[in-house]
């Protein structure tokens, strides 16, 4: 790994864990802000010559602290506080800091950060795009394509959140035991939105989005260990297991994106697999299901088939049917068109994915099943139609290789 | 006369190696296994998965289940290895072997085995 690449992924990985104690210290999002840029900009500068802290997490914590105080005290012209080219090579200093700033300091600050983005004056989108944009760092766009809805609405839920945040002067204390239920829908679903930015790949590098997986599985185990006995948490962390052991087969040497059927599943990690299926079994017997175990339980038949032919279609779509029960959306029921068009045909499938055309007109995934559909039930011109529109909406590179690829295979059939 | 070497370390940090860290963690911890494999003196090697995975049953007249528990110290049992040894101390050097080879921190537990049934796990 290079010096910037292993960097870039520490700057990443600690963020939440840093952006939650400078946020404590400073209460103030946009301070807290600055002071982690400030702290990831001198990192880039001494990191590479000194080599990497022992724990990155806590240097960014005390120099963005150090920096953003710094500031304040230059302006009152007092003694600046020593620079941190000192402090990066530090016994003393770091231990201590260390210590100050165990697992149980960290895991709160984090809560303590997610819960807050996720206080209840907020409606429920400003709360999840808050805790996206200053918790896991998303950009806007990134947002956007996860909420399915324009960058300046997203923009716009942002500004609103955090003056309402600001305005409100929401106590950045960790909320109590009821407060904490009551949100950990909204946070459970920041940290499904967060691995699924980085699972599906728009923008950034492999490794990045990697990183992105990682910190919200981790993020997950933190809130299985906060809420034991509650099955949609164990769901959760099962799914972003299950979804992530397949990460080294979903794209080829060349970067193209290898779909499920065609991965070489000796490449799927079998332990991530284990623990991934040893927590849903785990959440199953609450007998409480809910949206994050069903698509566990999905993600678990794909799992278990030796081959891609062995795949239980006919539970998936099951499985889905139970899904839409919960919680209907039309991306739901263009999943399940899949399912049923392995176990009842194109034609069927097709009719499902046809009444979905007007609520997922921007949607890239929608036009490359109606296309695979078309072009199985022998429909090549109006296949082509959908790729066509497929490529102008998506939304990284291997997207858009893929879907040429399947192009180039049509082209080629028909002459 | 068996001993047990119980494997104690903070979960959160050996939970954070990358998968290439575990990898070559785990590879250095072989070649002491090994070697112990061809001295005829190591039995079975368990590595469990994070407490996040455990469940309790409370016995007793109604048994209860429940989930976890999770490690609440820093220091969590995470696995452990079975090895013949003639005398404690050679334990204690078997165990620091593995120390030298192991990538972690935290601790070793050494307990002499009162009873070993091998099973019939074919693996």
């Amino acid at each position: 790994m290079s010096a910037i690449a292993w960097i870039d992924a520490a700057l990443r990985g600690a963020r939440p864990q840093a952006m939650a104690a400078l946020l404590r210290n400073f209460r103030d999002l946009d301070l807290a802000e600055e002071a982690f840029q400030e702290a990831c900009l001198r990192a880039l500068k001494n990191w590479p010559a000194q080599g990497p802290p022992r724990d990155p997490a806590a240097w960014l914590i005390f120099v963005g602290r150090n920096a953003a105080l710094d500031g304040v005290r230059r302006r009152r012209s007092e003694r600046a506080l020593p620079p941190e080219e000192v402090l990066s090579n530090l016994e003393d200093a770091e231990s201590s800091l260390v210590e100050e700033l165990d697992d149980a300091t960290y895991r709160d600050d984090i809560l303590r950060l997610l819960f807050v983005c996720c206080s209840p004056e907020l409606p429920a989108t400003q709360q999840i795009a808050l805790a996206l944009r200053i918790v896991c760092g998303l950009s806007v766009t990134q947002i956007a394509r996860a909420f399915l809805v324009g960058e300046s609405a997203i923009e716009q839920r942002i500004t609103r959140a955090k003056s309402r945040v600001a305005g409100a002067e929401v106590p950045f204390e960790p909320p109590g035991a009821v407060e904490r239920a009551e949100r950990l829908a909204a946070v459970a679903t920041v940290i499904y939105l967060m691995f699924n930015e980085g699972y599906s790949a728009t923008g950034g590098t492999a490794h990045v989005r990697a990183s992105l997986c990682e910190e919200a599985i981790r993020l997950s185990r933190l809130l299985v260990r906060l809420f034991p006995g509650e099955p949609e948490i164990l769901g959760l962390m099962a799914l972003l297991l299950l979804q992530h052991s397949r990460t080294s087969a979903r794209l080829d040497s060349d970067g193209a994106i290898v779909l499920l059927e065609d991965q070489s599943r000796e490449l799927w990690d079998r332990d991530l697999i284990a623990e991934g299926t040893a927590l849903l079994d785990k959440a199953v017997r609450h007998r409480r299901p809910g949206t994050y175990q069903v698509q566990a339980a999905i993600a678990a038949i794909h799992s278990r088939a030796a081959r891609a032919g062995d795949t239980d279609w006919a539970e998936i779509e099951a499985l889905y049917a139970a899904l839409e029960r919960l919680d209907p959306s039309p991306v739901v029921t263009l999943n399940r068109a899949v399912a049923v068009s392995k176990v009842r045909g194109a034609e069927a499938a097709l009719e499902m994915v046809e009444a979905l055309a007007k609520d997922l007109s921007g949607y890239f995934y929608f036009f490359g099943v109606r296309g695979a559909l078309l072009l199985q039930l022998g429909r090549g011109d109006e296949a082509r139609v959908a790729f066509d529109r497929a490529l102008a909406l998506a939304n990284s590179a291997a997207e858009a290789a893929h879907i040429r690829t399947q192009i180039d295979r049509l082209m080629k059939s028909s002459h | 006369m068996l001993y047990a070497i119980l494997c104690y370390d903070s979960e959160a940090a050996v939970g954070s190696w990358t998968k290439e860290q575990d990898a070559a963690a785990i590879a250095k911890l072989d070649v002491v296994q090994e070697k112990l494999t061809r001295e005829g003196r190591l039995g079975p090697v368990v590595r469990l998965m994070p407490t996040t995975a455990a469940t309790t049953l409370r016995k007793g007249k109604d048994t209860i289940v429940l989930d976890g528990p999770f490690a609440e110290t820093k220091e969590a049992l995470l696995g452990f290895f079975i090895v013949d040894c003639a005398s404690l101390d050679q334990a204690v050097e078997t165990a620091k072997d593995l120390g030298r080879a192991s990538s972690s921190s935290g601790s070793y537990e050494i307990r002499p085995l009162r009873l070993f049934r091998p099973g019939s796990l074919a693996t």
